[in-house]
């Protein structure tokens, strides 16, 4: 079959690869009808994540049919049309138990990695490094999916790929973002990064009954993006962001906070260039200006929530300001088990259609070239589609 | 931490054979249970003593299995369960008067085996055994297992000594630079088997590149 790999930091290809096969009794093969690239795979291009390896298929946003299914799955047949979150889940754990699926204890075959770096391993999620487990991905013609009686999530037929698809990742990960925001009626949220995450943070903050979403970001087309959901925009290379806000917010600063950017996160200010020039010398792992922002603009006993990722060490992170301003942080892998059912309902009432954020369609073939027009904002690149068949 | 780390930590360590040897730390007062071996253990007392003082080598590792204790308890009782998610071992056979005889594969197609005697055991509780005198692998262990709020808490304390000679470095080879690791690994992978049925695997997926 045909797959997207990782050969190396920005060498990535599709290649013939061999095709999945049941490796243990809950496993399923599913046909890939469509997959699509996440910012979170930026990060692997640009080797920001550790223990990649040459060959290891990417993909963790990805939906299809079920072809085989391993012989202890009862709940799948052949056939059936599935969604497959993106945190492999086995489901027993005391964390899946606890709706905690992203922490899975024992879906990760190579905890060793997490254990040394985190102190407790963590989860396993598909194509997204050896630390992570080291699970081929989705961007591909076929994948196979441990606990497949746990994962895959049925589907209507009624509804489009595109209309699905992002119940993988993106859609739960913005709503998670915004949950964990505590959002009461009318309340202000500002989200850092109008990325495919962001977008899906801003409408989940109304659906979850914001009042007000101010929306960040430097590229023209995302802002568009947020205002057609009802955000206002900030551009943080022409507005300073905690003014604005504040000005915005009556001298109150927002409610919550929300940073969509994560570790790689790009701006004007001298802590960009601090963190670049520690990154460049292995001094620091994550570049988070976004994050350091967000903690600085939140009002007093607000929300930080991060549903950016970051991977390793961060520093001259306002924790005093945090301390001071009584500010809760959360943050974390989205548990998407837990948000799909109410999701799905969200979707097939019309309250949103997810397939808003697609700009890009393209055959599996092309994605080598849609992860640099992605991750260089070229050409209005917002979200990539690929068709493995 | 950064891109082009080298990382080998994380291959998945292989565990030994943790049965080569349970240590026995903890006696308990108890009359042992069920093979009439009636060992009676003085509270507090250690096997180091047993093997040798304080140069044998000595382990303990948790784990919280979320499973009822009396499942967790049977399941691991049952020895023959036990090469299943111990990596190295090749089979324990349960012999008369709690006798057991234990086979682990040794580097290079070698094989290392002993018997051990079970010297306590108490229902839902407790397994401890220890290797019989004059044999090759000089060992003692046990198993704790005790209720939790989060399912059943799983403790090994293992002890052994390892022989002289070439048998010497195949048991060396058996656990490893870190019988720590070595047992830790196994006590993932049995709580991986006990509550989902399976150990993960990626063995055997499709990969790109070299081939």
């Amino acid at each position: 079959m045909k797959a997207v790999c990782w050969e190396g930091t920005n060498d990535i290809r599709v290649e013939r690869v061999p095709d999945p096969a049941i490796l243990n009794p809950r496993d399923a093969i599913v046909r890939v009808t469509s997959t699509a690239i996440c910012g979170s795979d930026l990060h692997l291009m640009d080797g920001f994540i550790p223990t990649m390896q040459a060959g290891d298929v990417l993909g963790h946003e990805f939906m299809g049919e079920v072809v085989e299914v391993g012989r202890s799955v009862r709940t799948l047949a052949k056939g059936d049309r599935v969604i497959v979150p993106f945190p492999i889940a086995c489901g027993q754990c005391w964390f899946c138990t606890h709706d905690f699926w992203a922490l899975c204890d024992n879906s990760n075959p190579t905890p060793s990695v997490t254990q040394a770096l985190y102190g407790f391993p963590s989860g396993a999620l598909f194509g997204y490094s050896h630390m992570m487990g080291g699970y081929a991905g989705g961007q591909a013609q076929y994948v196979r999916v441990p606990y497949a009686d746990v994962g895959p999530f049925k589907v209507p037929d009624y509804l489009s790929d595109e209309q699905v698809l992002f119940l993988t990742d993106i859609f739960p990960t913005g709503y998670m973002a915004a949950e964990n925001c505590d959002i009461r009626e009318g309340d202000t949220v500002a989200v850092w990064g109008c990325g495919p995450v962001g977008q899906f943070a801003i409408r989940s903050a109304f659906l979850l009954g914001a009042g007000r979403v101010i929306a960040i970001d430097t590229v023209p087309e995302r802002r568009r993006m947020a205002t057609e959901a009802g955000a206002e925009v900030l551009d943080s290379m022409r507005n300073d962001v905690f003014h604005s806000l504040k000005t915005m917010t009556g001298g109150i600063g927002p409610d919550a906070c929300i940073d969509a950017v994560g570790m790689e996160a790009h701006g004007a200010h001298v802590d960009y260039w601090y963190d670049k020039a520690k990154t460049m010398t292995l001094l620091a792992t994550d570049r988070a200006s976004a994050l350091r922002q967000a903690i600085h603009c939140c009002r007093k006993g607000g929300v930080v929530s991060i549903p950016g990722v970051y991977g390793g060490f961060v520093d001259k992170v306002p924790v005093g300001a945090a301390f001071a301003k009584g500010v809760t942080i959360r943050m974390g892998q989205t548990h998407v088990h837990k948000y799909l059912p109410r999701l799905l309902r969200y979707i097939e009432n019309g309250d949103i259609d997810p397939s808003f954020v697609v700009t890009h369609r393209e055959p599996l073939d092309e994605a080598p070239r849609l992860y640099r027009t992605f991750r260089d904002k070229q050409d209005g690149c917002i979200k990539v589609v690929l068709k493995p068949h | 931490m950064q891109t082009h780390v080298k990382w080998t930590t994380w291959l998945p360590v292989v565990a030994a054979g943790a049965v080569t040897a349970y240590a026995f730390t903890r006696r308990q007062t108890q009359r042992a249970n069920g093979h009439g071996t009636g060992v009676i253990a003085d509270q507090g007392s250690d096997t180091r003593q047993q093997l040798g003082g304080a140069s044998g080598i000595h382990v303990e590792e948790a784990v919280t299995v979320n499973r009822s204790l009396p499942d967790v308890f049977r399941f691991w009782r049952n020895f023959e369960n036990l090469p299943t998610f111990m990596q190295h071992l090749e089979s324990v056979a349960e012999r008369e008067g709690g006798i057991t005889h234990w086979v682990a594969k040794g580097p290079a197609g070698t094989r290392v085996e002993w018997d051990a005697r079970i010297i306590n055991e108490i229902d839902n509780k407790l397994i401890g055994w220890q290797s019989l005198d004059g044999s090759t692998v000089s060992t003692a262990g046990s198993v704790n297992f005790r209720e939790s709020p989060r399912g059943t808490e799983v403790r090994v304390h293992l002890q052994y000594n390892p022989p002289a000679g070439r048998l010497g470095a195949a048991v060396a080879w058996l656990f490893g630079e870190e019988p720590n690791l070595q047992v830790r690994e196994d006590l993932r992978r049995f709580k991986q088997l006990i509550e989902t049925g399976e150990i993960p695997t990626t063995d055997g997926q499709p990969r790109g590149g070299r081939r």
